[in-house]
């Protein structure tokens, strides 16, 4: 067995410096990338397995909210549903962690006291990312100092396509350096970016700015967390980390409903990275109606027929 | 970061999911089909066919003597002048949609019963063979009417009765890749399966009943080799397709030499990946992974030959043998599984036998750390590296789950290594810069040639080798030139 290189952190203190790192990474075939996630998606998990991943999965929910109709009431009811999500079983983990915007963010803080939940906030500008950067550090700061243990921050997509990469670059620096204490998701936003070539670029750019997370998209344009972009990304993580030593995690959002979705990417985890990424700290699902149909699976698991879907509550 | 990278799947081991073996209700026996019935034949013998999983026996299948084989072309003959030949194209085409929808109606039946016969994992039996061979019937459902416009001429005409001998690799496929052609052009069959793998023809004989194709326009006769001489040199055939070693294709081109016959030859192959430093690399090691592991590396087009730029070449290792390692091989049923059975006994001892000497020629054996099945034919994924153009590894075709690695310098030493073999059948190029691709496919001397990716399989797209790779085209338009007077 050949052991990999000695792990080194790339330098960055130049645009220069960054491209010529961001051109040198390996292009995507798109054909190829999308055959191997759909070979992984013909997975078939049972029994014990299913029972495993379907709780892994329940724990490494983001419980989302992101409306302009959101009220204080409408976040407390997701806290208790991300606490206890099925409070007839407790033996059911909690959900990650609750994600709002930033206003609602005390709100979310006073419900999850005592809890393990955390409290995720998108923050600078979401989701369209645009604004001048004093307003997004302003956004971040504001969540962080209401209780945010988590920001999900979006690129500035204009500027990546356009590329000006440094200035991606630099608001990501900015942003983690805002962010203090808590962890930083980076959205890339993959639906906007478009290519493969352009998710694994990004996800690159986001890790050497100091993501703690990079995340796939919004949940707010048409195209949404795919697999191969998933994909991409996983193989993102696994080679920075081989590169750096460290483990930067990936969150997929938007559009996973269903239980069969949601453990397709655990598959994708599992085959891609490794175990080492199948827990809440490095692998999370943002979604709202998934966590009830996961319920629904678990049950299903144990009693062998379906509940109905009145046995768990709306949120 | 090595614990990363050698111990890749932790906390989710996947349970068994096997395909449940019910859909497949085998017979205790199987006769010959010709003329449109199974039938005894004339000696009453027969062999056992095996699970190469687990060695234990599906079926007696009757063993065709030259008498039986006389029996077969005759039936050939006679429908061919009584009945086919007067078939329309239309009509023709007709048979064939039924056949392929027949095909797609019984395809779980077909996998299961295409896994347990040949050892083959149930996600490729289901996802690609059976898939692909009702495919290749509905694509040449399309041209049955069409061959005044497929440019060989106006009113090509057929060439009488055709003899079919298919090998054990893809048994329905191959059957399908013989079928369809020689049917859309207006030929008769006698097909002889693979003495290994009788089973899927057989239920597709069942299926060109169950689709009320005239008795005796496709006769099946299963057999050892002695039943395929019997064929190969009978006089009333015209036309002889054959697909498997080259050892044996070159004995039939000997015996047929002499005749009328016509003659087209899908052979073995040595088939080289050839990756460039700006290969996209994930893809690319998927690529090599399915270029030489696909079906066991029970392929004659496999990636076999793995040429890789020198600048990159431990990297690509690296990848290499942490993906081996994620290979799952096993129960063929398991729908997890990635490897399955090789088989037969027979060809197990020939891999182990050429692999062995690639440790005695000095290269370096990297074997899976996968656990195998105590009983049944098995061979773990093995990749060997410091391999030479001068080894029996980077010559012979292993035909089994075992990858060569070679290195190169520049795209011309490339292409010298690549074409320096007796074969011909297929390579790969992996490079982002496509004018690279194109320069080097050009100079490449083989019937396919595929760019980032490898093992891609369409009706319309011909397939075939050159040199001791064998001669003639099976899909696309090309493919009905073999079936037609042109």
């Amino acid at each position: 067995m050949r052991l990999p290189p000695v792990t080194t952190k790339p330098v960055v203190d130049s645009e220069a410096q960054l491209r010529a790192l961001l051109s040198g990474l390996s292009g995507v075939d798109a054909v190829g990338a999308d055959a191997r996630a759909a070979k992984l998606a013909t997975r078939s998990l049972k029994k014990s397995t299913k029972l495993i991943a379907i709780d892994l999965a329940i724990s490494m929910v983001d419980l989302t909210t992101l409306e302009g109709a959101d009220t204080p009431g409408k976040v407390s009811s997701l806290c208790a549903k991300a606490r206890r999500p099925d409070p007839l079983d407790e033996s059911v983990p909690s959900a990650a962690a609750v994600c709002v915007y930033p206003d609602l963010v005390a709100h979310a803080r006073a419900a999850l006291r005592g809890s393990s939940v955390k409290v995720a906030s998108v923050a600078t500008a979401f989701p369209s990312g645009r604004a001048s950067l004093a307003v997004k550090l302003l956004d971040v700061r504001d969540a962080v100092s209401a209780g945010a243990d988590e920001i999900d921050m979006v690129i500035d997509r204009g500027a990546f396509l356009s590329g000006r990469l440094g200035l991606v670059y630099d608001e990501v620096v900015a942003v983690k350096e805002a962010c203090g204490d808590a962890h930083l998701k980076v959205i890339l936003e993959a639906g906007e970016l478009v290519t493969y070539d352009n998710v694994r670029k990004a996800s690159w750019l986001a890790m050497l700015g100091g993501a703690d997370f990079i995340k796939t998209s919004t949940g707010k344009v048409s195209v949404n967390s795919t697999l191969p972009t998933c994909l991409v990304m996983l193989e993102a993580v696994r080679d920075f980390a081989e590169m750096t030593g460290a483990l930067v995690g990936v969150k997929v959002a938007g559009g996973i409903r269903t239980t069969k979705d949601a453990l397709r990417y655990l598959v994708l985890v599992n085959e891609t990275t490794g175990s080492v990424w199948l827990t809440p700290d490095r692998f999370r699902i943002g979604a709202s109606s998934l966590l009830n149909d996961l319920l629904m699976q678990r049950v299903k698991q144990r009693r062998g027929v379906y509940p109905r879907p009145d046995e768990f509550s709306a949120d | 970061m090595s614990d990363l990278t050698s111990s890749p799947l932790g906390s989710l081991e996947y349970d068994p999911a096997p395909e449940s073996i019910a859909v497949a209700q085998l017979r205790e026996s199987y006769g010959l089909f010709i003329d449109g019935e199974f039938t005894d034949p004339a000696h009453h013998e027969s062999f056992v066919t095996l699970n190469p999983a687990t060695e234990q026996p599906l079926a007696n299948v009757a063993q065709a003597s030259s008498d039986d084989v006389d029996r077969a072309v005759a039936a050939a003959r006679r429908t061919y002048e009584a009945v086919w030949k007067k078939t329309t194209g239309a009509e023709r085409a007709k048979y064939l949609f039924r056949i392929a929808r027949l095909i797609q109606e019984r395809s779980r039946e077909l996998a299961v019963v295409e896994t347990l016969d040949n050892g083959k994992a149930i996600r490729e039996s289901r996802d690609i063979d059976i898939p692909l061979a009702a495919a290749h019937f509905f694509y040449y459902a399309g041209w049955a009417d069409k061959l005044d416009y497929a440019g060989f001429g106006p009113n090509p005409q057929p060439l009488g009765v055709a003899g079919q001998i298919i090998p054990w690799n893809f048994p329905l496929l191959m059957a399908a890749w013989k079928l369809a052609p020689a049917l859309a052009a207006g030929n008769t069959c006698v097909l002889k399966p693979a003495e290994t793998t009788p089973l899927s023809a057989l239920i597709l004989a069942e299926i060109l009943q169950q689709a009320e194709l005239p008795p005796g326009v496709v006769n099946i006769v299963t057999g050892d080799g002695s039943t395929g001489a019997a064929l190969v040199d009978h006089p009333g055939v015209d036309k002889i397709a054959f697909t498997g070693s080259t050892d044996v294709g070159r004995l039939i081109q000997q015996r047929v030499a002499s005749s009328h016959k016509h003659l087209t030859l899908e052979l073995g192959g040595k088939g080289a990946n050839i990756v460039f430093e700006d290969a996209p690399v994930d893809e690319m090691i998927e690529g090599i992974i399915d270029g030489i592991f696909f079906n066991q590396g029970h392929v004659c087009c496999a990636g076999s030959r793995l040429l890789v730029q020198e600048s990159i070449a431990d990297e690509v290792v690296r990848r290499l043998i942490r993906r081996v390692d994620q290979l799952r091989v096993g129960d063929p049923l398991d729908k997890n599984t990635d490897v399955g059975a090789i088989n037969s006994a027979a060809q197990l001892d020939r891999i182990k036998e050429l692999s062995g000497y690639g440790e005695v020629e000095g290269a370096t054996r990297y074997t899976s750390s996968c656990a195998l099945p105590d009983r049944g034919y098995w061979f773990a994924p093995t990749i060997f590296t410091d391999v030479s153009q001068s080894h029996r590894i980077a010559r012979e075709e292993i035909f089994g789950p075992v990858l060569s690695v070679l290195t190169f310098r520049t795209p011309e030493e490339a292409v010298a290594k690549a074409n320096n073999t007796s074969y011909g059948l297929a390579c790969g190029v992996w490079s982002e810069k496509g004018s690279r691709t194109l320069w080097v496919a050009e100079r490449l001397r083989a019937g396919v040639i595929w760019a980032n990716t490898y093992n891609r399989f369409d009706p319309a797209s011909p397939f075939g080798g050159v040199r001791e790779s064998g001669f003639g085209r099976e899909g696309g338009r090309h493919g009905l030139e073999a079936y037609l007077d042109v």
